[in-house]
């Protein structure tokens, strides 16, 4: 008993008989599958969200079987911004700042119907959705979403991450506060609202 | 059925104030008693030192604005006194049309510090000898007025680009006192008042 020398020779033949020791791929294909299957997130949670992004975090969901073994509490060693949970005006800077910190490529996912559109606090203190302050590549809704709901999200940004070009140069740019200082025109953030089903009278621009 | 007895602080308080006494009533088993707001921080101390009141605990400081338009703003403070197991709800009237100004209890219970902050942050009631008045939950720019008035709209005077706008070009460490930031980078860039407030020693007064 015990373990065998392996017979070097022998060894070598076979694997060199069964597949060679070079492959080819497309570059594009090589970084975007180690790029999604290494994404760190920063979990930005401020609210109820922020449970259940830790339940999805934890043994019995497990974030780490997509390649966020680790959870990145630095921006700058962040890939993957999830905010989970209302942002109140307060807190429009500090995110912005944090998303400012992340270095490329980074994406962003919103979190729960607070997160996404403002949710049930249409009031003074809300931010209407954090794509006013920050691009967004991915909206997960419900309130709170399920830890399924979160763990879809992130096989969708894999998604999207799969379907980027390395020589798309647009991608990388870094999507800064407008002349105006807002991100978003109120015209645009109309526009991309339609789609969120918002109430009538709940506005995000005006 | 008989009417439900109030606290017998109640009559204690009408024995030694009388007029200053405005009414009492009782409420799902609660005392409420009303003082007239020129005498309150005297009332207030004697149920907290007065030795069959032994009002040793504040349990909260809030204001109310009723929606019809007519009511005064009230101030309550929620009193135990914990070794007596017994409660009193103290409240004043504030006329709407005066400026809102009471005197602060945060020299007879140091928990009030932060609760009449939070009543002058959300009511704009100014609380007289307060060590350090400004506001809590809004950051101190905060310049749309007092939320929780009724004459304030539920999502703000400004609207929500021009509250985004404001939102993005405020510097986040501008939100915090220098003792809460621990470092004094930012110092140049904080607000002139907040500035010279700090400068004084983190002790604000009401003009």
């Amino acid at each position: 008993m015990g373990l065998t020398p392996p017979d070097a020779d022998r060894s070598l033949a076979e694997v060199s008989g069964v597949s060679p020791n070079w492959m080819t791929a497309r570059l594009s294909d090589l970084v975007n599958w180690s790029r999604t299957r290494s994404l760190w997130p920063m979990p930005f949670g401020t609210a109820c969200c922020a449970i259940e992004f830790m339940a999805t975090a934890a043994s019995r969901y497990d974030l780490s079987r997509f390649g966020m073994e680790r959870q990145a509490f630095s921006p700058r060693q962040a890939d993957v911004l999830i905010c989970a949970g209302r942002l109140p005006f307060k807190l429009a800077p500090v995110i912005r700042r944090i998303w400012d910190q992340m270095p490329q490529p980074k994406w962003s996912i919103s979190m729960g119907a607070c997160a996404s559109s403002g949710g049930i606090f249409d009031n003074y203190a809300m931010v209407q959705g954090i794509d006013t302050i920050i691009p967004v590549d991915v909206y997960v809704p419900g309130c709170p979403p399920r830890p399924e709901g979160l763990l879809y999200a992130i096989l969708l940004l894999q998604k999207k991450i799969m379907g980027e070009s390395l020589t798309d140069q647009q991608l990388r740019i870094e999507q800064t506060l407008g002349p105006d200082g807002l991100f978003r025109t109120p015209a645009l953030i109309d526009e991309i609202s339609e789609p969120f089903g918002n109430s009538v009278h709940q506005t995000r621009s005006a | 059925m008989t009417a439900p007895e109030p606290s017998p602080s109640v009559a204690a308080l009408r024995a030694r104030f009388g007029d200053a006494v405005v009414r009492h009533r009782v409420s799902c088993g609660d005392t409420i008693v009303w003082v007239r707001g020129e005498r309150s921080h005297e009332i207030l101390a004697w149920l907290r030192d007065d030795p069959g009141q032994a009002f040793d605990y504040l349990t909260d400081v809030t204001a109310v604005e009723y929606r019809d338009a007519e009511l005064p703003l009230e101030m309550v403070y929620q009193l135990r006194a914990l070794a007596r197991r017994a409660d009193l709800r103290v409240k004043i009237e504030l006329d709407k049309a005066a400026p809102l100004e009471v005197d602060s209890v945060c020299d007879l219970w140091s928990g009030a510090n932060w609760l009449e902050r939070e009543v002058f942050d959300m009511f704009g009631v100014a609380f007289r000898g307060h060590p350090d008045l400004r506001r809590i939950l809004m950051w101190d720019t905060y310049a749309e007025g007092y939320p929780l008035r009724k004459d304030f709209p539920l999502r703000g005077h400004f609207s929500r680009s021009e509250q985004t706008r404001q939102a993005l070009a405020a510097n986040p460490e501008s939100h915090y006192s220098l003792e809460e930031l621990s470092l004094a980078e930012t110092y140049h860039e904080i607000p002139e008042d907040m500035r010279e407030r700090l400068q004084r020693g983190e002790h604000g007064e009401v003009a």
